[in-house]
């Protein structure tokens, strides 16, 4: 019982964290159609970059928990977020129009570029942040206890409220207005005095920043991250938009909170070893029997 | 034609240039400026500007390039996206038909006149041309975006590797029965999946490829897990190529009553891999000349053009899928039997994507194309040794680079025209 019950606590932060990255692949895929394969690799990256703030805030000798952990996710945020606008500038503007096929391999590239890139200038060797919260709340179950570290505490809070927040700006100011309107119709959004382009460059930064406070949460939470983790995440993250119903921003997060708990309880019931396969596995019967997801809409091919 | 006079705006260049730095230095400053050391860190100011510098020169250089009128006849160019096949008139008769026999020649010279490092070589480039053409059936000529192509290859290679632990099967009875294990995965993983959109078959491949490491890697009671396992050498007539045989077999040195050398076993290889290489590169040009492979073709081009016309996409899609399958199984078997050993981590997903590099390089369905690619992407490291932290790096921005300018890959794929008969309608 106790074992259950830790593992849905576990389960419950690691599903926020790949809602948050979800959300990424979910917004792309809405506004224009493609698997922004590079999207683990930019989560990757702001791991490395949380890594890099403490080590700078702490060289400034600022150690007081909640500055270092402001500035450490301002930073994050605003350096990824320059990356997911680079990124689409630079390998996905330029194939605008071009079929699938092309942008695809070409975000495949860009994944590999960031992999190599970062491989090359840190160094392939495991890399580690201090840790910054320890503690936690202990509940008694039964004979033994439940514990919800105050880290995952925190990435529950923190995602919650990136996820309120992100939902706030897409129904309710005049920024989400234009990306819906967007998303539904490219063509009549710019007739109406849409500067589609950037709508779309903005919501690549949407869901890098996005990625950005997933990685500074799951680096703060694990410690340790090289440079090819973004692969793995970035893959379940995906299960997760897929689960939810790709093009959803509701859905992704639904998806990101029932893949984590599902795999969760997977590890611990049946076999550690096979919770990647588990998902994996996951994400293919979803595709094959419900490729709409729970909350998208069955998507109509058209000539 | 008189050229229009262009007024070269410097201000904006400079501006273009300026705001480029500053975001290389946002982008790259603490990546490649600030190197993690432990919870420490070293500064590398130096090469951050450098980099800085190089990307502030080259955006002011590219922005000055394209207001001139070479530059927009160069935009031009390449904003006309994506020109169909390129189609040859009726009866053409290629040039290559000369070079070809030429080719054929010197790949059978080559084992005798080459030392064996380059022997070795040319096996793994070979190797790659076979994944190569596989993947090449399922994305040039099909145009199904096959991630997981690794995961077919891997189980060519265990295939060998399991047959000879559990079963007892040699070289040749695993070669057949691999790929056609190969083809039944590929049918497996494709039937349901080839209804579905195409983005998401990239996706679910990627997971089926995936998912074939982990387990390899886990099972460790069949798989022996990433310790790996021993595959056998191909025999010839039953001979072997070991220094001693085993119980019952001849050395193939002792019965031909000359000297023992290593380098038998790989001419043997070499050789046996060259024939079926050209019989996959044979069956391959009949096979787009069949009306199957010119489903494939009009399948990729339009789906549901072909669909109201009475194609079965979903039929079409599994053959070239699982053909392209049986493609990667024999190359798996030939690198087990190559290397003597496998263990999971050869079969990353990185392999899929350098086996994906070689065919967008080369041109996704020119098998011409793709026979140079895997040469150049296998042999270049080879000779590149000092810079193969580099290589993965080149490969993506190669892919990019490919996408943007040259998404046909370098050699466009040709077909010859057809002749209209006498007596049609005209």
């Amino acid at each position: 019982m106790d074992i259950i019950l830790q593992q849905l606590v576990n389960g419950l932060s690691l599903g926020s964290v790949y809602g948050l990255i979800a959300i990424g692949y979910t917004m792309v895929y809405g506004i224009i159609g493609m698997i922004n394969f590079a999207h683990g690799d930019v989560y990757m990256v702001s791991a490395y970059v949380t890594a890099i703030a403490i080590a700078l805030l702490s060289f400034f000798g600022i150690e007081s928990f909640p500055v270092v952990i402001l500035g450490t996710l301002i930073f994050t945020i605003f350096v990824t977020g320059v990356y997911g606008w680079v990124i689409e500038r630079v390998a996905y503007r330029p194939l605008r129009g071009s079929s699938r096929l092309s942008i695809l391999i070409s975000a495949i590239g860009m994944s590999l570029i960031l992999q190599n890139y970062v491989q090359i200038s840190q160094g392939a060797k495991q890399q580690g942040v201090p840790t910054l919260l320890s503690g936690a709340i202990r509940f008694d179950v039964g004979d033994g206890f439940v514990q919800l570290t105050y880290m995952k505490l925190f990435i529950l809070c923190a995602s919650f409220i990136g996820m309120g927040v992100l939902t706030y700006i897409i129904q309710k100011t005049k920024l989400g207005r234009m990306c819906r309107a967007t998303q539904q119709d490219p063509k009549m959004a710019s007739i109406l005095g849409i500067d589609t382009d950037k709508i779309i460059s903005t919501v690549f930064v949407i869901g890098a920043t996005m990625a950005a406070l997933a990685g500074v949460l799951v680096t703060l939470d694990y410690g340790g991250f090289d440079f090819y983790v973004g692969f793995i995440i970035g893959i379940k993250a995906f299960t997760a938009a897929v689960l939810g119903g790709i093009g959803s921003l509701p859905g992704a997060m639904l998806g990101g909170i029932i893949l984590g708990l599902s795999e969760a309880l997977f590890a611990g019931l049946i076999s550690s070893d096979y919770k990647d396969v588990f998902s994996f596995s996951l994400l293919v019967i979803i595709l094959i029997f419900r490729p709409s997801g729970l909350l998208g809409k069955p998507e109509v091919e058209k000539v | 034609m008189s050229q229009a006079v262009v007024s070269i705006n410097y201000k904006k260049s400079v501006i273009d240039a300026v705001i480029a730095g500053l975001l290389a230095l946002i982008v790259f400053g603490p990546i490649v400026g600030i190197v993690l050391d432990g919870y420490d860190f070293n500064a590398e100011p130096e090469r951050l500007m450098w980099i800085v510098l190089t990307v502030m020169a080259g955006r002011l250089a590219a922005s000055v390039f394209f207001q001139t009128s070479k530059g927009a006849a160069f935009l031009y160019k390449h904003s006309s996206k994506e020109e169909g096949v390129h189609v040859l008139p009726p009866g053409h008769k290629s040039k290559l038909r000369w070079i070809i026999p030429l080719t054929i020649v010197i790949a059978l010279l080559v084992p005798f006149i080459a030392s064996k490092y380059i022997l070795t070589v040319v096996i793994l480039g070979l190797i790659y041309v076979l994944l190569g053409l596989g993947l090449n059936i399922v994305v040039g000529l099909a145009g199904l975006l096959d991630l997981g192509f690794v995961g077919f290859y891997a189980i060519g290679a265990y295939g060998l590797a399991l047959g000879y632990e559990h079963l007892g099967l040699g070289f040749w009875s695993m070669l057949p029965i691999s790929a056609i294990i190969a083809a039944i995965f590929g049918a497996i993983l494709g039937f349901p999946v080839l209804r579905m959109h195409g983005d998401y078959l990239a996706i679910v491949t990627l997971g089926f490829g995936e998912i074939i490491r982990l387990v390899l890697t886990n099972w460790t009671e069949v798989t022996q897990g990433p310790n790996g396992m021993n595959a056998p050498l191909p025999t010839f007539f039953g001979m072997e190529f070991k220094r001693r045989a085993s119980e019952g077999h001849v050395p193939f040195h002792e019965f031909f009553g000359i000297p023992y050398s290593s380098v038998y076993k790989y001419i043997f290889i070499y050789l046996v891999l060259l024939l079926v290489v050209l019989g996959v590169l044979y069956v391959k040009k009949r096979l787009t000349k069949m009306p199957i492979g010119r489903a494939w073709e009009a399948l990729r081009e339009d789906e549901i053009a072909c669909r109201s016309l009475g194609l079965n996409h979903v039929l079409v899609k599994l053959s070239a899928f699982m053909i392209g399958a049986s493609t990667g199984g024999l190359a798996g078997v030939f690198f087990a039997t190559y290397q003597g050993f496998v263990n999971p981590s050869s079969f990353t997903f990185f392999e899929s994507a350098l086996i994906l590099a070689i065919v967008v390089l080369g041109g996704m369905g020119s098998t011409l194309g793709v026979v140079i690619a895997a040469f150049v992407l296998t042999v270049a490291p080879e000779l590149l040794r000092e810079f193969a932290d580099y290589r993965v790096l080149a490969f993506g921005m190669l892919m990019v680079l490919m996408m943007i300018w040259k998404p046909r890959g370098l050699v466009r794929m040709t077909r010859t025209g057809v002749e209209q008969r006498e007596g049609n309608v005209k």
